[in-house]
């Protein structure tokens, strides 16, 4: 069943209940992505204003997180759902948890926006935080709308960008080990911009598994612990 | 996001436009899912019923394994009690009930003009809705089919025959002093227990259950939905359900009817998480007008 009638139970109430979860998901994305995309900015541009806003914002997200669950454990006590509906709770559970692991990266890349502002700028690697910053916003854009449109193949292209992640952060971390190794007082600097370029990695696989969860909510699907061309293949022998 | 939530809005509504009529859909195709088992204890076979000229089952194939637990559920009129009665010959009594099809009972045929329906009876036993104690005592309500069907010679024999019924039945301990009293006058849910103690009483093989629950409260529930789980060991259980929690709980298979057809039959837990046909989706959802 791939198309999911939220929108079409006996009970309006419910309707709405559901619906609700998926708007309460998608603003609490939403401040997500921001929160890379403020993360990214402060870091590149040396913003330390920027970067404390960031922090704040970071307790709301946690906020949106406990508010979520709550009205999850509403749903499975009042309506008991089933089938796509269940689906539908628990997805919006794990998301959440999800979202809320994202927005902690996206924390640690605002502090290490600050003490780079403190202790001086790193000799390079800014050029590879910004390509992987925009790489991952990107997917968590395409994420959320997976989720808004329950698209299949949006998510699966999702789970395909993610490896593409993994490669630049891998390349990037040859590309910083030259610059310890050419001016070793740099390293503490350097290693705060490591550390930026490792959460945006994070970032990456939680949004791969936010495509996962969707797959899961429309098809029925596990495809968590398997390849893309797995995943791919269960999507099919599922048509 | 806010102009992507939008945009997904005005897509829902064009969608809900286009698929207005989809959930009151005709089924036309065949039964989805796994209708038929290996070892099955009661099958049948392209069974069609009428009342009069109006038909109220349409082709339904099932099977019933050994030791088994099907749940049957849909909405009110769609055949699911009708089916159920036919399989121990309840229809019978009913002049403008036609059965066609075969319902076959460890290979043979339930509906053979050489079967009688008291021994049959005996071998497919049913609980109702209500539960229907007769006006006697509790030991002679569980003792009444074991006399009838001479099952047993000494009064020694009777008695065992009665406690090992009541203790399947979860209800010895709450009666073994008071079994001398009338049975109407144990509470719904003893009183439904005691309908099972009278049905297991004549060693039947199937148990056919008709909304046994629909009248008692949600502890005399559990207690019988815990009945099933063990009485599943030794019987092969059928059980027609308005609760789709409780089909959820007790079943092993669950076959869903909608308009005298039968539209899917799965393992419980597929037709609860991820239920192939989008007719048993919508009504185990709750999404039927």
């Amino acid at each position: 069943m791939d198309k999911l009638h939220l929108d079409k139970h006996i009970s309006q109430q419910f309707d709405s209940e559901l619906e609700d979860l998926k708007s309460q998901v998608l603003e609490m994305g939403g401040m997500v992505e921001q929160q890379i995309i403020d993360a990214v900015e402060s870091l590149e541009s040396a913003d330390s204003k920027l970067a404390e806003k960031v922090m704040r914002i970071e307790d709301e997200i946690d906020l949106r997180e406990v508010a979520l669950d709550e009205a999850c454990m509403t749903v499975l006590a009042c309506r008991q759902p089933a089938a796509s509906d269940l689906r539908m709770v628990l997805t919006v559970t794990k998301m959440t948890r999800d979202l809320e692991r994202m927005g902690d990266e996206a924390q640690k890349i605002a502090k290490m926006a600050i003490s780079l502002t403190q202790d001086g700028a790193a000799p390079g690697g800014y050029e590879e935080v910004r390509h992987m910053g925009t790489q991952v916003q990107n997917m968590v854009h395409s994420v959320l709308d997976a989720f808004a449109r329950f698209d299949v193949e949006k998510a699966l292209n999702v789970a395909k960008a993610d490896k593409q992640v993994d490669r630049e952060y891998k390349s990037a971390m040859r590309e910083i080990v030259t610059y310890m190794m050419e001016d070793p007082r740099s390293i503490g600097r350097v290693m705060n911009i490591l550390w930026a370029l490792r959460s945006l990695e994070r970032i990456g696989d939680h949004t791969r598994n936010l495509a996962e969860h969707i797959i899961f909510l429309v098809k029925g699907l596990d495809v968590r612990h398997v390849t893309v061309s797995e995943i791919e293949r269960k999507i099919q022998k599922s048509q | 996001m806010e102009a992507v939530m939008k945009e997904t809005q005005t897509e829902n509504l064009t969608e809900r436009a286009e698929q207005k009529d989809h959930l009151q859909q005709e089924h036309t195709g065949e039964t989805v899912g796994t209708s038929f088992c290996n070892d099955a204890k009661m099958s049948m076979r392209n069974v069609n019923v009428y009342y009069g000229d109006k038909q109220a089952i349409h082709n339904v194939s099932l099977d019933i394994g050994r030791n088994e637990v099907v749940a049957m559920i849909g909405p009110s009129g769609c055949g699911k009690s009708t089916f159920l009665r036919c399989m121990n010959r309840m229809n019978d009594t009913i002049e403008s009930c036609r059965i066609d099809g075969e319902f076959i009972l460890d290979g043979a045929d339930i509906y053979h003009a050489k079967q009688d329906v008291v021994p049959l009876r005996a071998k497919v036993g049913m609980v109702f809705q209500k539960p229907n104690p007769f006006p006697k005592s509790i030991y002679d309500n569980v003792a009444y089919g074991p006399r009838v069907h001479g099952l047993a010679d000494r009064r020694s024999d009777l008695d065992e025959i009665v406690e090992v019924s009541l203790r399947r039945a979860g209800l010895w301990e709450e009666v073994k002093d008071r079994l001398n009293s009338p049975g109407t006058g144990l509470s719904g849910g003893q009183q439904q227990r005691l309908c099972i103690a009278r049905t297991i009483a004549v060693s039947p093989e199937v148990i056919l259950m008709d909304e046994p629950c629909s009248a008692l409260d949600p502890i005399a529930t559990a207690k019988i939905e815990e009945l099933i789980a063990e009485l599943s060991e030794n019987f092969t259980i059928a059980i027609v359900t308005h609760s789709m929690q409780q089909a959820a709980r007790v079943s092993d298979r669950t076959a869903y009817f909608h308009m005298g057809k039968l539209i899917e039959v799965n393992d419980t837990k597929r037709v609860f998480t991820n239920p192939e046909h989008d007719l048993t989706e919508a009504y185990i959802t709750g999404r039927f007008g």
